[in-house]
């Protein structure tokens, strides 16, 4: 009884003294275990490709990067051999037009015949300088230009896709301005996901410098503010192009040739919609994307989304972040030298060129308002060969199509770029002058159209009459990127009023804009003649009152 | 002298007035929309109008099961009996306070003119009005039900906006009227307080 009694005295102070400890040793415990693999380790990839020992070396060229990379990437060159950013080729199915960079014109720096050195500054690829480049090769293949993550790795104008490597290079030969060399050991060790920046040294800069050719990509949406695109938000959502441009196979969906103009599906699981494009709105959002508390509110936004591309309410401006792009390029003027004999340029207040010897003048744009055109996804290019007449209303240089009635399209915010530019007045054809290059043909530096078009023409076998004229073109440019918070939408009486943005557009009725003017007339006089007879009537009683009264 | 008649109830004077204000503002935001003026913005003028648009409806819902459970539906068959005396009455006899040609009793509150008028309002402009109205509300689901190759905005918008037209028109006139009676406010007071004061 004794002993019992005294264990259980002792017993107890004991529990109670570990009840305190053993939660405290744990938790110590717990901590070192926490701690102990503190071996560093990248978690956005399974690969650190600084321990891969045939990245260990010191590169003289890109090709020999490609060849380290295809050691164990061994399908990447052939999946890229068969994308349109390889190819820069695209062959329409619907009717037939090949296109791509390879093929069409633009009204900006118009082709890249003969001008392929400085064009291909933006192609996946090394050393495509002429129209023999070899597609076929593998180590051609540019792995770096995508999958860069240090922003070192350059591909200057000029280079035909290399870079440059080992000795800082003169470019222009002459000029004294050195580029710098890339340190493609580096480079390759530090290879990753495509970002933003990636894909934006080139969409960023297409047409020849930051935003002049899109309008809704620049470099403000490197790293963006909610305000400026609400899915890119650097500190929000932070999406990567590839987030809707959902890759698979190095092809990179969402085409400017045959884009997406209506969808008319719920959300799509990723996965389940393997024929479709992820990149539209559509993709995630669906076709009833609003939602609200307020009765009948939620229908009457989702019957806007019936007829309207989301982009026309959710972009309510193009070139909003600072950047401005080109709205017009007159190359009719080009030529004209300064008073002392030599190119000159003019800028704007901002310090943005407006003219340039070289290329003519230029009208920039920012925060601008976008047309609207009815649009069901077809596109036709005006190419090389097809007849063009000179005249008072523009020649396509892509024609959309699209009408009210025809079931397919909606009405979609464009930028259209408008200008004139040089074209064969006797064979009736736009040309492809040879513009870039510094040899004693290309039009920059000899100011000869005749020369620098006949140029361009020889090397794709095109015919050229030798005489130069200008034409007035347009080309269409869907607006998509910039996606304002929805705080920031166009408001109901952007287009719900007389002067609407929409105005003109064939095919709808909105209150606020579009009532027939007849009735209004019939209406206000009708109105107004039994106010009138009313105000007389009364007026004859109070004077006849007051007659009689006095 | 004068007698007086009780001739508009309670119901009846919550219903005039009521409908009043109602139609006077959905007058006001329905020709923002219409986009004759902004007044509220376009957005605001939607929500209230639509607010407005659905009152109204519920309180013609009331108004015609009081007319019809009342019996003061009769009041509003139209006759052809002294209109003409009435139409004289407006062009001459009021100038030289001439006697009223129809004399208001509990059982015929309104002259041939007003039953006439409140008849085409309650049967014609009220119904273009709603029906146009309800189809232009739910002309988010017109695909839906199947509307949709039968019906075109357009003109659903366009009625709707000419019954606006008559509507207007209509209340210039019915306010001026109200100073016809037997004294320049006995109508006003009427419909204030129920009682009317006619001749003796």
């Amino acid at each position: 009884m004794r002993t019992q009694r005294f264990r259980r005295r002792t017993l107890l102070p004991l529990f109670a003294f570990l009840g305190v400890l053993l939660p405290l040793l744990t938790t110590d415990l717990a901590a070192a275990t926490d701690a102990a693999p503190a071996k560093p380790v990248k978690m956005n990839s399974t690969a650190d490709h600084t321990k891969y020992e045939d990245l260990q070396q010191v590169f003289k060229s890109g090709p020999e990067v490609t060849k380290a990379c295809l050691k164990c990437h061994t399908e990447a060159a052939g999946q890229i051999h068969r994308t349109k950013h390889w190819t820069w080729e695209f062959l329409n199915p619907e009717n037939g037009q090949r296109l791509g960079k390879k093929n069409v014109m633009n009204n900006f720096c118009i082709s890249i015949s003969q001008n392929y050195s400085f064009c291909t500054g933006c192609h996946i690829g090394y050393g495509w300088k002429d129209k023999d480049f070899d597609f076929t090769s593998e180590v051609n293949v540019d792995c770096l230009a995508c999958h860069d993550t240090t922003g070192s790795y350059k591909k200057p104008a000029g280079n035909a896709g290399n870079p440059v490597v080992g000795e800082p290079m003169e470019m222009p030969p002459g000029s004294g301005k050195m580029v710098k060399p890339v340190d493609l050991t580096k480079v390759a060790q530090k290879v990753g996901k495509t970002s933003r920046d990636n894909c934006g040294n080139c969409h960023f800069y297409g047409g020849g410098g930051d935003g002049v050719k899109h309008g809704d990509l620049d470099s403000s949406l490197a790293s963006p503010d909610k305000e400026l695109d609400v899915h890119m938000d650097a500190t929000g959502l932070d999406f990567s192009c590839g987030t809707c441009h959902k890759t698979s196979s190095h092809d990179v969906p969402g085409s400017r040739y045959k884009p997406t103009a209506r969808e008319q599906h719920s959300a799509y699981i990723r996965g389940k919609g393997e024929k479709v494009n992820p990149a539209t709105c559509q993709a995630c959002h669906g076709n009833k994307p609003h939602k609200s508390p307020i009765l009948l509110k939620s229908a009457r936004m989702n019957t806007h989304a019936e007829k309207m591309a989301c982009q026309v309410c959710h972009i309510p401006a193009f070139a909003r972040g600072g950047v401005p792009t080109k709205m017009s390029w007159d190359w009719s003027t080009a030529g004209q030298k300064g008073s002392d004999g030599k190119h000159m340029v003019k800028k704007d207040a901002t310090g943005h060129v407006t003219y340039d010897t070289r290329k003519g003048d230029f009208a920039l744009g920012h925060d601008v308002v976008p047309e609207y055109r009815w649009f069901n996804g077809d596109i036709k290019y005006t190419l090389l060969g097809d007849k063009v007449e000179k005249s008072d209303s523009p020649t396509p240089i892509n024609r959309i199509d699209g009408s009210p009635t025809d079931g397919r399209s909606m009405i979609w915010p464009m930028k259209i770029m408008r200008g004139l530019q040089p074209f064969d007045p006797v064979n009736k054809t736009l040309v492809m002058p040879h513009v870039a290059g510094n040899d004693d043909i290309g039009y920059w530096k000899n100011l000869e159209w005749e020369k620098a078009i006949a140029d361009g023409m020889r090397n794709v076998n095109a015919p050229f009459s030798g005489k130069v004229d200008f034409i007035k073109t347009e080309m269409y440019w869907p607006i998509t990127h910039m996606v304002a918070p929805k705080e920031k939408v166009v408001s109901c009486t952007e287009c719900h009023a007389a002067d609407s943005r929409l105005k003109g557009l064939p095919g709808i009725y909105m209150p606020g804009h579009s009532a027939k003017g007849w009735l209004d007339i019939i209406g206000w006089l009708a109105a107004l003649t039994a106010l009138l007879g009313v105000l007389i009537h009364g007026a004859v009683r109070i004077t006849l009152s007051l007659r009689k009264a006095g | 002298m004068s007698d007086r008649i009780y001739i508009f109830n309670r119901f009846n004077r919550f219903w005039h007035w009521s409908q009043a204000v109602l139609v006077i503002s959905l007058l006001i935001t329905g020709f923002e929309i219409h986009g004759t003026y902004s007044l509220f913005g376009f957005e605001k003028a939607v929500s209230y109008h639509t607010i407005l648009a659905w009152s109204l409806i519920g309180l013609w819902a009331f108004s015609i099961f009081w007319l019809f459970t009342t019996g003061e539906w009769r009041q509003y068959i139209p006759t052809l009996e002294k209109v003409d005396a009435m139409v004289k009455y407006y062009v001459t006899g009021i100038f030289t306070h001439s006697p009223h040609p129809f004399r208001l009793t509990r059982l015929q509150k309104h002259n041939p003119l007003q039953r006439i008028a409140y008849l085409t309002v309650l049967s014609v402009i009220g119904p273009i009005t709603w029906s146009t109205g309800l189809l232009y509300l739910f002309h988010d689901y017109w695909t839906e039900w199947g509307l949709r190759g039968f019906l075109v905005l357009e003109w659903v918008a366009f009625f709707h906006t000419m019954a606006a037209f008559m509507m207007l028109t209509f209340v210039i006139v019915h306010v001026y009227l109200i100073t016809t009676g037997h004294t320049l406010t006995a109508h006003l007071k009427a419909m204030i307080t129920g009682w009317e004061e006619v001749e003796d």
